[in-house]
């Protein structure tokens, strides 16, 4: 530890720090527009000079390590003057254009320019104009104003991992650009218009949409990933506005995918705001009483057997219980599921589902093996991370399939799950490997849950692990890389059927009554079934539904997720439904009311905490199941990596038209073939 | 000096011949492995003077392929350095001195010898796509100014007069003789040396 003075406080602070953080530690603002704490240090904005004891000019505490003794100043009117001169410099060129500038309300040079600049300029020089550079569809860039601290460059190159900004020219014709003028090809692209400390680089799609203090601001859980990033939902009236990142170190850190930011126009668009009843294939406008009144009727007349219920990806888990609730109680059967394919999943213990080593664990890991995943689609923030982990401790990585560029070097296998076989067999280079890793980390991604032997691979690299001793304490290498928000919730609450194989069943028409909640992905021939949808947007579940009841978003109801890593998380209502929609709870328990005279639940709040106690329950009795696996039941098998189309992957997304023009902007920018 | 912008005409590929793919190869092997990246100027550099004097977006490419480093990170460079050209220049290519010393001796009536030799505007090719001319920063040479530059060789302690001259020559095809235009060998003072008048070689 380092002692050193600042205003004549005593700090101690770790060595590595910097001036600037110690100030910091010691309660003291310093302003800055390069300096940002997860990019390497520029130290070129010039903002932070504070005076230093026995040093002759200002130092700039950003880069200056600090040292032991030190005795900093910051309140001189030494101090003073530099940030006033710095900031007269910075603008210089920097164009009065804040009541047309989108970062106004919300702009680093704005603030620090009322607090430390100075009325007036002294130049009298034209102000530089530079040409507005094209960064794809969702970067609106306007460089008269940038002032060249770089963020976005380091931001691209170290975090992105993708390594399309620069700076072009020299001094005062310096300009920020992407080679050529491409769009940038990453899924974290539009982290650099929270980063630009001025207005620079906007948000395309919220050009001119609002200022910051008109919006109602809360703070809740993304969706559109399994991460459970954590956002702040911007509204205005009903509109969602905007989403942006809040500060979660052990989940997204600072940043949030493009599709968490953007796809919330899909928020606006295919929405299903009133109940509808199909007649003679057209939809038609129903009341609530009207439809629940068919589906009793329905219900009524159907064996219990004929009824199955398919819960979607992005329903919340008070909607997922509620549903297996109503399942259980009211219609007493349980044919439901979450699932949308045949995918092994064996929830007798909670570790066969998660992310066991923790999107913090990452940073520890000194082997990664990716096994059936693209965690660049799959999970952007956790390939961030993984990124991260390469970047301070050259992680190894492998992975079993070619999965193009991930950021980061690894080492790709054949893509047979016979080298899995190998490697559990120990007659692979990589047994050696991970038998030596001191933390490895092995990723399974749904795509391999999907094969016809992965229970056998599941159970086996668990129990080679286990004869590895790679179980410990504080390390549990196995991961299963889930894709959806909602699904390990459902896993947590039993929201699937092992005893019998519902997808199957529904593909060959088994069922009369289908009732699906969000579900849009079964791809499922219709014939006589009676197809009750309940969700938000109008896409495939809705398109052959017979019924509709118009649900909540996400950002519309209150409602617990559990992330990958198996923390739950609260998400918070920002809106309201849209039209006659109501929150997806609500409409279960109505239902089951008008069933049978009896509510489910009194309230929400009865409903949340019989959910978080059925969760207590599920997690105090963990049991161990004894998988059969046995060496002849293993065929080779071609992995191939299935991922949905990252732009569309969701029914948001789906109906968002930021996606599609960032979907289009990748076809593009491919078939013009001029990246390589 | 304004944004250099790479010419709007490009060759489609670029690959050093055997004599830049050494002369690279050789400069790469000054640097210690995983640094080979701190050889982009003098490669790019070497492209220059394969490509007829400029750079091509092809050569940068190609470069930031050889050093494995992003396209963007040479281009930076590129565009950074003004004596890397960034356009086709002529086969002559004319560098006028116009810093302090040299605009003090009379510069810009070299300038104006360029613009009536061979084209009105900087960086033009010049009607027979022979020879170019550009305005530059300091040479080196304020000793002898005002100077210019044509390829590799400087002519010195010119005038409007003996710039024409010069140029005239060089649209003929010839190459006119370099040095002081005034008698003077190297840097000596004019007409005799006043110091170091027995050391013949000084």
């Amino acid at each position: 530890m380092l002692k050193l003075k600042v205003n004549d406080i005593d700090v101690e602070v770790e060595e590595g720090l910097t001036v600037l953080q110690a100030c910091e530690k010691a309660g003291v603002e310093i302003p800055r527009f390069c300096y940002h704490e997860k990019l390497s240090i520029a130290g070129n904005c010039r903002m932070c000079l504070v005076e230093m004891e026995k040093s002759p000019k200002p130092i700039a505490s950003c880069a200056m390590p600090a040292a032991e003794g030190m005795n900093i100043k910051t309140n001189t009117s030494l101090v003073e003057k530099a940030r006033k001169g710095v900031m007269e410099f910075l603008l210089a060129n920097h164009p009065l254009d804040c009541p047309v500038c989108d970062q106004g309300g919300e702009c680093d040079l704005q603030d620090q320019s009322m607090f430390y600049g100075v009325d007036k300029s002294r130049f009298k020089e034209n102000k530089r104009a530079v040409p507005e550079k094209n960064m794809g569809p969702l970067i609106k860039t306007q460089m008269t104003r940038c002032i060249h601290c770089t963020r976005c460059v380091r931001f691209a190159t170290e975090v992105a991992g993708v390594p399309e900004l620069g700076a072009i020219g020299r001094g005062e014709d310096m300009q920020i650009t992407t080679y050529l003028e491409q769009s940038m090809q990453s899924e974290l692209s539009a982290n650099v218009v929270d980063l630009c400390p001025v207005g620079a680089l906007t948000s395309k799609p919220y050009i001119f949409e609002a200022r910051p203090w008109e919006l109602k601001k809360t703070e809740t859980i993304d969706v559109m990933d399994a991460i459970g990033s954590n956002i702040r939902v911007d509204t205005y009236d009903w509109e969602v506005k905007r989403v942006l990142p809040i500060i979660n170190e052990d989940i997204n850190e600072e940043w949030i995918s493009d599709k968490t930011r953007y796809a919330c126009d899909g928020l606006l668009h295919q929405r299903l705001d009133t109940p509808y009843i199909k007649y003679n294939g057209k939809f038609e406008k129903a009341s609530w009483q009207e439809v629940y009144k068919i589906i009793k009727s329905k219900l009524e007349n159907t064996s219990k057997e004929k009824v199955s219920g398919f819960v979607g990806d992005l329903t919340n888990m008070e909607t997922a219980y509620i549903f297996k609730e109503f399942f259980e109680r009211t219609i007493e059967t349980d044919n439901y599921e979450s699932r949308s394919d045949n995918r092994y999943i064996d929830i007798s213990k909670r570790e066969n589902y998660l992310f066991n080593s923790s999107i913090n664990g990452i940073e520890d890991a000194d082997l990664i093996l990716l096994l059936g995943t693209n965690p660049r689609y799959e999970a952007t923030i956790l390939n961030a991370r993984i990124r991260k982990s390469y970047l301070n401790n050259s992680t190894r990585i492998v992975s079993l399939n070619d999965c193009g560029d991930l950021t980061y070097p690894y080492e790709s296998l054949d893509g047979q799950t016979k080298t899995i076989k190998e490697i559990i067999d120990d007659t692979h280079k990589l047994s050696k490997e991970i038998e030596s890793a001191k933390k490895p980390m092995i990723i399974i991604g749904e795509s391999l849950l999907r094969l016809e032997n992965a229970q056998y691979l599941f159970n086996n690299l668990k129990d080679f692990l286990n004869k590895k001793n790679k179980f410990s304490e504080d390390w549990n290498p196995l991961n299963v890389l889930s894709c959806d928000a909602a699904t390990v919730g459902n896993f947590d609450l039993g929201v699937l059927n092992n005893k019998t194989n519902l997808i199957e069943d529904l593909k060959s028409n088994k069922f009369e009554i289908v009732f699906l909640i969000g579900q849009d992905n079964l791809n499922f021939a219709k014939k006589n079934e009676f197809v009750i949808y309940q969700g938000s947007h109008g896409d495939k579940g809705a398109e052959c539904a017979d019924i509709i009841l118009p649900g909540s978003a996400y950002t519309e109801q209150d409602g617990y997720y559990t992330n990958l890593e198996g923390k739950i998380q609260k998400a918070f209502k920002a809106s309201y439904p849209p039209g006659d929609a109501k929150e997806d709870w609500q409409i279960i328990n109505e239902l089951a009311e008008f069933m049978n005279n009896r509510k489910l639940f009194n309230d929400k709040e009865e409903l949340d905490s019989s959910m978080l106690n059925y969760l207590k329950l599920q997690s105090e009795k963990q049991t161990e199941q004894n998988n059969n696996k046995s060496n002849s039941d293993f065929n080779n098998e071609n992995l191939k990596i299935e991922i949905k189309d990252y732009y569309f992957s969701n029914v948001v997304a789906k109906s968002s038209k930021t996606m599609i023009e960032c979907n289009n902007a990748k076809m593009n920018l491919k078939s013009t073939g001029t990246e390589g | 000096m304004s944004l250099r912008k790479p010419a709007k005409d490009q060759p489609e590929s670029f690959e050093f011949n055997a004599s830049s793919l050494e002369a690279a190869n050789n400069i790469v092997a000054k640097y210690p492995k995983g640094k080979q990246q701190s050889a982009v100027m003098a490669l790019l550099y070497i492209a220059q003077r394969q490509n007829n004097n400029w750079i091509p977006l092809a050569a940068m490419k190609y470069i930031a392929k050889f050093l494995d480093m992003p396209y963007i990170k040479v281009y930076e460079v590129a565009t950074f350095y003004t004596m890397y050209n960034l356009s086709p220049v002529g086969k002559y290519f004319v560098q006028v001195c116009t810093t302090t010393p040299c605009m003090i001796r009379g510069a810009n009536k070299l300038v104006e010898a360029c613009k009536e030799k061979i084209s009105e505007n900087e960086c033009e090719l010049s009607s027979d796509k022979s020879c170019s001319w550009m305005e530059v920063e300091c040479l080196g040479a304020c000793v002898t100014a005002p100077m210019m530059q044509i390829n590799d060789d400087y002519y010195e302690d010119l005038d409007k007069e003996k710039t024409s001259e010069i140029l005239d020559k060089i649209l003929n095809g010839e190459t006119p003789k370099p040095g002081s235009y005034r008698g003077r060998i190297n840097n000596e003072p004019e007409n005799n040396r006043k110091t170091l008048t027995d050391l013949k070689n000084a």
